[in-house]
């Protein structure tokens, strides 16, 4: 049995008092010996910030494995959950810190006033996509220039990881089977 | 600014060429365009590159688990986060989470918000002077039950006016926030009320082009939830996508 999927919506201009949490966007305490920051800003058409969007990461732990136990919501500062959430401030910048996985890519979740329905993309880790990109047979299938949008960049405390939503090098965004 | 009678006629326009492609043979729309200039916040937030096919790999096949340490049994009622009632028609809304297979998402996280019975949201840069009711909040959380059922106890939203042109009105709506199984199943989508006259005039709802599907947000007015002198009740079931993993994985971290 196949049944057609609830249609989504946008998530409005007013989520800030409800979907945003204490340690939201703290995977791992910022404070933690392996911690990282995985950021960047979400832009629109005319490469403007974009303040009012919502990022969602989904992600292994450093062991590669996704983390199967309960806590995202109320986090106790020691185990890893692999799920965060993060608002972008006045200037479009979301940040999370988080543990590097253990696994080639970050998956991402973005949502916005003026965007009809979640997108969904993926952040690549920077050495496995050097090592490994030109091979992998999903990133092998988009243009070099396009392929270029999925990975993120190093930098002092991380990752960094611009979402441009449209026009010049908009991120590739996905679609899965059974969408 | 853009008069409601102008934002109405472009909506007429991309339906008739929605029916007309309908009667050429081409598939429903299930779920909203991503591009659709009536909404004028999308048309400079929209990709306009296709959406890229992927096979879901790795954490796109797994979804965050959240437990009772994460979310509270009173959280699903809105109408008790204050000292006393909040104005309004107390209402009850559930239904059941299932996959695109029709199976139950179970204890799973549905996460809800809204504005209050006059129509105005808690939110700072909500402006709209209808009043703020001290004993209203607006958001909610639950965990599905071993069925996928879910169940909230709230009051009903008023209708609120915003900026997409001259005179525009949001049909009330409650937000809610799903997650299912895997990655590729989350969403977040608003639930409508029986016969609200905004339907035909509000850009977000008739973002989804096809009648039926859009008809899917409507919840169902149903007097076996109302109860005797104390709340109404809606039904409204929710569908997400098909999962993509195997049972047999589904026991097994990857």
């Amino acid at each position: 049995m196949s049944l057609v999927p609830t249609p989504g919506q946008t998530v409005g201009p007013f989520f800030g008092f409800a979907l945003p949490y204490d340690h939201d966007s703290a995977l791992a305490p910022a404070g933690h010996a392996d911690a990282v920051r995985l950021h960047g800003r979400v832009l629109d058409g005319l490469g403007e910030p974009v303040p009012d969007a919502l990022v969602e990461v989904s992600q292994a732990g450093p062991d590669g494995s996704f983390p199967v136990g309960a806590g995202s919501l109320r986090r106790d500062g020691y185990d890893f959950t692999g799920w965060g959430r993060a608002a972008t401030d006045d200037a479009g910048h979301y940040s999370f810190s988080t543990l590097v996985p253990g696994s080639p890519f970050f998956g991402i979740t973005v949502f916005a006033r003026g965007l009809l329905n979640r997108l969904f993309t993926r952040a690549y880790l920077p050495d496995w996509f050097e090592r490994e990109g030109a091979h992998d047979p999903f990133l092998a299938g988009l243009d070099a220039e396009r392929r270029a949008t999925l990975v993120t960049t190093p930098d002092e405390h991380g990752f960094r990881f611009d979402i441009r939503l449209q026009g010049e090098g908009e991120t590739v965004f996905l679609t899965y089977p059974r969408h | 600014m853009d008069s409601q009678a102008d934002v109405s006629d472009e909506i007429a326009a991309i339906a008739k060429a929605y029916e007309a492609a309908a009667d050429d043979g081409q598939g429903e729309e299930t779920q909203p365009r991503l591009e659709y200039p009536p909404y004028r916040s999308s048309i400079l937030r929209h990709p306009t590159k296709d959406l890229h096919h992927a096979d879901p790999e790795g954490v796109e096949l797994w979804a965050p688990a959240f437990g009772h340490q994460d979310v509270g049994a009173l959280e699903s009622d809105l109408t008790i986060q204050h000292g006393g009632e909040p104005i309004g028609e107390r209402m009850v809304v559930t239904g059941r989470v299932v996959d695109g297979d029709g199976r139950p998402v179970r204890h799973q996280l549905v996460e809800i918000w809204q504005a209050n019975a006059g129509g105005r949201y808690i939110h700072k840069r909500d402006q709209h002077p209808a009043a703020i009711d001290p004993n209203f909040t607006g958001t909610g959380r639950c965990l599905t039950d071993a069925d996928g059922v879910y169940r909230f106890t709230t009051i009903k939203p008023g209708p609120y006016p915003w900026r997409n042109h001259r005179n525009a009105w949001r049909p009330a709506h409650i937000h809610f926030s799903l997650f299912g199984t895997e990655f590729t199943q989350r969403m977040i989508t608003q639930m409508y009320f029986p016969g609200d006259p905004l339907f035909a005039l509000d850009p977000i709802y008739q973002g989804i082009v096809d009648p039926a599907a859009r008809a899917r947000l409507v919840a169902t007015y149903d007097h076996d939830l109302t109860e005797h002198e104390w709340s109404t009740g809606y039904r409204w079931d929710i569908v997400l996508t098909g999962t993509h993993r195997t049972p047999l994985e589904e026991d097994v971290p990857a």
